[in-house]
């Protein structure tokens, strides 16, 4: 049980940073502490105490750990390096424009 | 029947990855993307037929082991094929109009790659039954769309595509975590199994907090009042027919109709998420007009009457009542069609004009007559003035409102439709009549596809209202209300 919360203060911890910091990277990084947190949790829902690996068949009253969310979690990861690889581009031809990674100096919008 | 429904995923997918290849020449990219979108319109038409029946096509043909179902299930149902016939009717407009208007950017191909894309995900989104292919494809569309608003590659458009990014990544986050969680409880993903353990195994507060995640989430995607702030820059940086992709349908299918599908036919509806979703769209649809009224900025002001428009149609689906959800879905369909005509309008004037500051225009009726046209009628369109379709859908909403006891809705409804008025009244005598400041001899109308597609959207803001009749209505938007009225059946339906 004690593990689920890890994981959830995990993703409160990437929530809250994207909350206070002012770096475009810094923001991005805390997008990515989110995101895997969220994976980790995920993971941890398909472990089984003493499971073995879902591959052979179960001898001897022992259990699986259940596969589904590994399967997701490998997806859900290759989504995550997408989303990445284009916000990482976006900030580099933000730099690129403005000469500066603080947001706060990035305001040509007033949104 | 099944054969039909991968279709609408597989054509854009496929041709996503085609044309990168293939699309040296820009007239190839043109001429498939045309084709393909108009063959997605075509079988969005053809789907109507069984818009009664529930279709369920297994990936892969996995059947269900004792009734259980493994494998991704995609389901074709009343609502899919109303928000596909939406979807596709307007992408085809906007690849009509992006021949002519993505001719001054420099790589034509890659927009239509992105493009595809953007559809694929749209439709993955309304056709899939399995909660972990919803937020698959639910990223396809919002990367695509992130990618798309930062086409130009100015300040300013990074800036909105970053600013969009960073809080489309806060939603999908949320509606991760919520899937994750529900999996923990339910043991499946299947949204219709989803919703039949969730009926023998009782709500517990684990869902009710799964509840929130999904109304954030979601809310994030559909821009509601609180979660509202990317939309004003995202939309109007973005290329025009992108603007009324986003407009248009983006927000609805990601947003909206997610929203009414996870909560009405998979978790079910309680009085708490219906007033919850009943106040938010109350803060949107007046908040979101007022701050249209004192934009200068022709797309930002069309932008902030969007928001103003999402609160009106959660407005009627939230009263959960049979006449509101007529409503409130017959008003998605309306303000698709009117939203994409007015950015498809505010385009051609960025096209000839080159501006987009309302106070640098004025006088281009004579100049472009057509788009003058098109613009005044979507402009009484959106704001109510009768035999066009936004009329209809207001009024139902309206009578929805009083039906259901609650009157002092309606009011809001009533204030917020007064404004738009005022606030299109404005937009029509700034920019097509009065005097203009600056010298406009030279501007000329736009090319012909723009004009076309402009032309087609505003006929059927005039002729949209028809499908009310008694005759049209069991037709299409009957299945739909069905649907909704009989949440729960959803499951029994999909699992049979």
């Amino acid at each position: 049980m004690i593990y689920y919360f890890i994981a959830i203060l995990i993703f409160v911890i990437g929530l809250y940073g994207l909350l206070v910091k002012r770096n475009l990277f810094k923001i991005i990084i805390a997008l990515i502490i989110m995101e895997y947190a969220n994976f980790l949790l995920f993971a941890l829902i398909g472990f089984r105490k003493e499971g073995t690996a879902p591959i052979q068949p179960i001898v001897g009253g022992k259990v699986f750990v259940d596969p589904l969310p590994q399967a997701l979690v490998l997806t859900a990861i290759v989504i995550g390096l997408g989303t990445t690889a284009l916000i990482v581009a976006l900030a580099v031809r933000i730099y690129e424009k403005y000469g500066t990674l603080d947001i706060r100096k990035i305001k040509k919008l007033k949104g | 029947m099944d054969w039909i429904i991968p279709i609408f995923v597989v054509i854009p997918l496929g041709l996503a990855f085609i044309l990168p290849i293939i699309g040296k020449n820009r007239r190839v990219g043109d001429v498939l993307t045309n084709l393909a979108t108009l063959a997605l319109l075509c079988f969005a038409i053809y789907s109507i037929k069984f818009a009664k029946s529930t279709i369920v096509y297994k990936l892969g043909n996995w059947q269900p082991v004792k009734g259980i179902p493994i494998g991704i299930y995609m389901v074709l149902d009343g609502l899919s094929i109303f928000m596909l016939v939406t979807v596709n009717l307007v992408a085809f407009m906007c690849t009509l109009y992006s021949i002519n208007y993505m001719e001054k950017f420099t790589d034509k191909t890659r927009y239509y790659t992105l493009f595809l894309l953007m559809l694929a995900g749209m439709n993955g989104v309304i056709l899939t039954g399995d909660f972990f292919n919803l937020f698959v494809f639910l990223e396809i569309a919002a990367i695509a769309s992130y990618a798309l608003v930062a086409f130009g590659t100015e300040a300013e458009e990074l800036e909105a595509a970053f600013k969009y990014q960073v809080m489309g990544s806060i939603g999908s986050a949320f509606i991760l975590l919520g899937i994750t969680l529900l999996y923990s409880y339910t043991g499946t993903l299947n949204m219709a199994d989803v919703s039949r353990v969730l009926i023998t195994k009782g709500v517990s507060k684990l869902v009710i907090f799964v509840s929130v995640l999904f109304i954030v989430g979601f809310g994030l995607k559909s821009a509601i009042m609180p979660f509202h702030m990317w939309l004003p820059d995202a939309h109007p940086s973005a290329p025009a027919p992108i603007s009324a992709m986003l407009s248009g349908v983006l927000i609805k299918t990601l947003g909206i109709y997610a929203l009414v599908r996870v909560f009405f036919n998979v978790i079910g509806t309680n009085p708490v998420i219906l007033n919850t979703i009943i106040v938010l769209s109350i803060i949107s649809m007046v908040l979101g007009i007022l701050l249209a009224m004192v934009q200068r900025d022709l797309k930002r002001l069309l932008a902030y009457s969007s928001i103003s428009h999402v609160g009106l149609i959660l407005l009627g689906v939230g009263l959960g009542t049979p006449l509101g959800m007529l409503g409130g879905l017959f008003h998605l369909l309306n303000h698709a069609v009117f939203k994409s005509l007015l950015f498809l309008n505010s385009g051609a004037i960025v096209y000839s004009a080159g501006t987009r500051d309302l106070d640098n225009m004025g006088g281009l009726r004579n100049n472009m007559p057509v788009t003058a046209d098109t613009s005044l009628v979507a402009s009484m369109a959106i704001s109510g003035i009768p035999p066009f379709n936004g009329f209809w859908s207001k009024l139902l909403i309206i009578f929805a409102c009083v039906e259901a006891g609650r009157p002092w809705l309606a009011v809001f409804a009533i204030v917020a439709s007064i404004v738009t008025i005022g606030v299109f009244m404005k937009l029509q005598k700034q920019a097509f009549f009065g005097e203009s400041k600056v010298d406009i001899s030279k501007i000329k109308e736009v090319p012909g596809f723009m004009v076309f597609a402009m032309i087609v959207l505003a006929i059927l803001c005039v002729v949209l209202g028809l499908i009310l009749l008694p005759k049209l209505r069991p037709i299409f938007l009957n299945p739909v209300v069905d649907i909704l009225k009989n949440g729960l059946e959803y499951s029994v339906r999909v699992l049979r």
